[in-house]
């Protein structure tokens, strides 16, 4: 069974949601992001979403993209990413890591050469936002043959015929748009959000993780009890942004939102 | 010798390129544009309307122009000039946003997005956005907004929303991702006019057929004037609409050379450049597998060019199939020499044109010395050079 799988079964045990952080890699130095990927471990999280960063991230806010800007600056890469993953494994054979970014990096790298690499660094998911699964069938089978989910989105908009085709082509999460527009947006409304979930919930036995828009400990815990998981991503990115001088500070305030969740979901 | 030409495949591939590489929120609204495509472009009444507004409100047909003196002077082939510069709001781009717009109407949409580079597209659709009284949104690169700042006062006073993208490199990519978020935010009320061949299907596809109409019109007007098809047809290629265009209704026709000009900035060899048919390599940007401007990392590189229409990392994924396939030849011209080709076209036929359209005027300086006197060039004058003035006295030192 794979990490992923495994997780998500052991916390629907548990009664348990999935807390499931968003950080870009690099953002500001691959060093930061390795020792805050081992902080969110201890304040709770199940998954960690590790970014790879873009220089177009076109469904993502300005938090996110300033996020890819400031890694790439400091010349980060998928190659890099694929290394801090790698590091990161070294001490935690635990905690499932899925790669979230756009395209580009990976046919540059070419699929074969992506799928292999990523197996070598003991990566468990990837997402690719770009890749509907109409053109990602292929990739999506070189993954699985090196033990790897792909994880694709599903968005308010999308019909059961696709709610379908992702739960068939796509493996370990299924990953909810909680609403219209790009990462970090403000107008997200639970009770969209759970009629959604029926409908998805009805056609996938997929775990599905929700997010976008998710702020706080209390929309957090709303969020999470209408799936199997909630992901969390512009809000733990700004506080890096509010402390680029103090990168300490960055850390204690990301491990205090996400405890607070942690104990949120808990409850 | 013709081979039936039927690219896309149902489900926008040019070969390899092309295709649908967006997120999930955009894949319903682009299945309902493309449902809307298909139906319109069968529907006589949608057809006659577009046919209607393109004769009475963009002026067409455009003239196919016998550049006589400059024909002589150059020595070599006769050059004709296709002058979409003459269309109302100046440029070729005038003919995709009409038909995008009648589609909008349609389909019930009641704002309209736009990203632009140059700030023709973006004029081009506050015009008929104007026109249908609908509310317009045009996303501009930080740095085009400078350097374009008479179209941002023309579409300001045609009512539109000029939004200057700060984010990348602040120019038509940056834009391009800006109507991107937009429209994934704005799906049930907007239509996202793209004003070239790029981005996901249907765009390439569905642009392409509302540029057509100018090779179309070229093909019966070269009948017309002087009884036979032309030898070679040459065109600016940024994203490359108006190639695309030109090119589309000649392309079973092999006896016809093609020819697109990207642009070299200082040069493909200083990495300063927008060439990626040239210098590039395939890879997936803004919805679509094409040609790119990207490093070993994929990383979209900044590219560099003085016409801020060409100033685009990507190219339409049918040019990089035209490219592979041999049917058509991609070439560059630097700033310097489209510079060259500006001022002669001004100087010679007393036309000036957009620094973008300069680019395939100085191409033509190269080739049709190199042809005979009975052959004959057809070069697109894409747009008109009015809006560049700011630009070229900058660049000569001169203040206005």
């Amino acid at each position: 069974m794979s990490r992923l799988a495994a997780t998500f079964e052991q916390l629907a045990k548990s009664g348990r949601k999935a807390l499931i952080p968003f950080v870009t890699a690099g953002d500001p130095t691959a060093d930061f992001t390795l020792s805050l990927m081992h902080a969110m471990v201890k304040a709770g999280v199940n998954v960690i979403e590790l970014g790879v960063p873009f220089s177009d991230p076109m469904a993502d806010g300005p938090v996110i993209q300033r996020a890819s800007e400031r890694a790439l600056a400091n010349k980060m890469s998928l190659t890099k990413t694929l290394a801090l993953a790698t590091e990161f494994r070294k001490t935690d054979q635990q905690t499932p890591v899925v790669l979230m970014g756009y395209l580009n990096p990976i046919e540059a790298m070419g699929y074969e050469g992506f799928a292999n690499a990523a197996q070598r660094a003991d990566i468990d998911g990837v997402l690719t936002v770009d890749l509907p699964p109409e053109e990602g069938e292929h990739c999506a089978a070189l993954l699985k043959e090196q033990g790897i989910d792909t994880i694709f989105l599903l968005a308010p908009n999308s019909s059961n015929e696709r709610i379908e085709k992702m739960s068939a082509v796509g493996s370990g999460y299924l990953y909810y748009v909680s609403l219209k527009g790009v990462t970090g947006a403000g107008h997200l409304n639970a009770a969209d959000v759970e009629n959604k979930l029926k409908q998805i919930k009805a056609i996938t036995s997929l775990p599905v993780g929700i997010g976008f828009g998710v702020k706080d400990a209390e929309t957090a815990k709303t969020i999470s009890s209408l799936g199997d998981g909630v992901v969390v991503g512009s809000a733990l990115i700004s506080n890096i942004e509010r402390n680029l001088d103090d990168l300490d500070a960055a850390k204690t305030e990301i491990v205090e939102l996400l405890s607070a969740m942690r104990r949120a979901m808990d409850e | 010798m013709t081979e039936k030409y039927t690219m896309p495949d149902a489900r926008g591939h040019f070969g390899p390129y092309g295709g649908m590489f967006v997120a999930e929120t955009l894949i319903p609204p682009i299945q309902e544009l493309n449902a809307a495509y298909q139906k319109y472009l069968q529907d006589p009444e949608f057809i006659a309307e577009l046919d209607a507004d393109l004769k009475n409100y963009v002026g067409r047909p455009s003239p196919l122009y016998y550049a006589e003196r400059w024909s002589r002077e150059l020595g070599g082939a006769q050059i004709y000039l296709k002058r979409e510069d003459l269309n109302h709001t100046g440029s070729h781009k005038i003919n995709n946003t009409v038909g995008q717009a009648l589609l909008a109407k349609r389909m019930g949409k009641t704002r309209i997005i736009a990203e632009t580079g140059a700030g023709q597209h973006g004029v081009a659709t506050a015009t008929v956005a104007a026109r249908l009284g609908l509310e317009c949104v045009v996303y501009m690169g930080a740095i085009d907004v400078a350097r374009q700042s008479l179209n941002v006062y023309r579409m300001k006073l045609l009512g539109a929303t000029v939004i200057a993208v700060e984010s990348g490199s602040k120019t038509l990519k940056d834009a391009l991702n800006e109507a991107l978020r937009d429209w994934v935010t704005n799906v049930d009320n907007t239509f996202y006019i793209i004003g070239t061949v790029a981005g996901p299907h249907p765009y390439p596809a569905m642009v392409r057929d509302f540029q057509a109409i100018i090779g179309r019109e070229t093909k019966q007007q070269c009948q017309e004037i002087i009884g036979k098809l032309p030898d070679a047809l040459v065109a600016c290629v940024g994203g490359g609409s108006n190639a695309i265009g030109l090119f589309y209704p000649f392309i079973e026709d092999e006896l016809v050379k093609l020819i697109g000009v990207e642009a070299a900035g200082d040069g493909v060899a200083s990495g300063r450049h927008s060439a990626p048919l040239c210098a590039g390599r395939p890879g997936v940007l803004h919805g679509n597998r094409t040609y790119l401007m990207a490093d070993d990392d994929g990383e979209i590189i900044e590219t560099h060019s003085i016409s801020a229409g060409l100033d685009y990392p990507g190219v339409g994924p049918e040019h990089a199939w035209l490219k592979d396939t041999g049917r058509a030849e991609y070439v560059n011209i630097t700033d310097d020499e489209a510079l060259e080709g500006f001022h002669a076209l001004t100087r010679m036929e007393g036309i000036i044109p957009a620094l973008e359209s300069a680019h395939a005027m100085a191409y033509t300086m190269k080739l049709a010395p190199a042809m005979r006197k009975d052959e004959m060039i057809v070069v697109n004058l894409s747009g008109r050079g009015d809006k560049d003035m700011q630009t070229m006295a900058k660049r000569e030192g001169i203040e206005l």
